[in-house]
């Protein structure tokens, strides 16, 4: 094979941008500016960590079933874990992204990340919306019902419909988690690619 | 009573939830202490002072 053909090998092509974009020291550092030593940074790993936990019993109640996860003291365990993980998910991702707003941490070319993060907002929303109208009990029938007009009336119905548990429970531990999941890694990698955006003070006149 | 009823009992989720009523808002008691817990995190995530933060700033 030539060298030219070698350079026109989609393997060749995105090794060489993925490595020029992301070098193994900008994607894992070992240093950060001064200004990243702040509370308010931590929360974006914070919903990391969440995320994980809630992605981790997410697969043990897959793997053991309701009949578990509503009678079995253990079962109930890993439920509320589940449950409690996304508590937290919601919580510090709310002041991760105050956090960013306040900041205005789209600048710069981060508009990428800004948006990515509000993708993942509001697929999380959609997951945990659809999460609990899968626990099969009284409180998802109820949760359904309710919700079943409003929705119903933006024509979404059609192919979302909240009183079907088996679609309701797809959405919930297949697409959306592979959605919210796929987004996060993005926003996490771009923001290694962007690293973290300077305070005001710091950026050039030029570029403000 | 077991020990986690006695546990639960402080926080009694049996009965109906309480409601904040104002103009067209409406809104739990629960939600409106989840939000004023964020609220104070953000604050207190920008006031709190970060470990390690004095220690770098003496020799950069
Ligand atoms: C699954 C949810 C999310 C996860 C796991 C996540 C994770 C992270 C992490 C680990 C960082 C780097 C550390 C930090 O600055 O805190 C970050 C940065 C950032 N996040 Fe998120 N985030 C999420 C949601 C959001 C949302 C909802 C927004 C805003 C709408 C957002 C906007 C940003 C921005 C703009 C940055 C870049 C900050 C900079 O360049 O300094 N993120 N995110």
């Amino acid at each position: 094979m030539s060298t030219t053909e070698i350079d026109r090998q989609w393997t060749t092509r995105l090794r060489r941008r993925a490595a020029g974009k992301l070098p193994p020291e900008k994607l894992l550092p070992d240093k950060q500016p001064s200004y990243v030593s702040s509370w308010i940074y931590v929360f974006g790993v914070t919903t990391l960590a969440a995320l994980t936990v809630v992605i981790a019993t997410g697969c043990l109640l897959a793997i053991r079933g309701p009949q578990w996860w509503h009678s079995s003291s253990v079962g109930l365990f890993v439920n509320s874990l589940h449950l409690w993980s996304v508590e937290i998910f919601f919580f510090a991702m709310v002041v991760h992204l105050w956090g960013k707003y306040f900041m205005a941490a789209w600048r710069g070319g981060r508009a990428m990340t800004w948006m990515t993060g509000v993708v993942t907002f509001l697929t999380s929303i959609g997951a945990a919306f659809t999460g609990y109208v899968s626990q099969s009990n009284f409180d998802s029938q109820w949760i359904s019902t309710q919700a079943k007009d409003g929705i119903n009336s933006t024509g979404v119905g059609a192919f979302f419909n909240v009183l079907n548990l088996g679609q309701m429970l797809m959405w919930h531990i297949v697409l959306l988690p592979l959605v919210a999941v796929l987004l996060t890694a993005i926003h996490v990698l771009l923001v290694r690619v962007k690293g973290v955006v300077p305070p005001f003070e710091d950026v050039p006149k030029a570029t403000k | 009573m077991s020990w986690y009823g006695s546990f639960a009992a402080l926080l009694p989720l049996d009965n109906l939830g309480h409601y904040l009523h104002w103009h067209f808002i409406d809104i739990s008691i629960a939600n409106v202490v989840v939000i004023a817990l964020m609220v104070i995190t953000f604050i207190a995530a920008l006031l709190l002072p970060f470990p390690g933060r004095q220690r770098r700033k003496e020799n950069p």
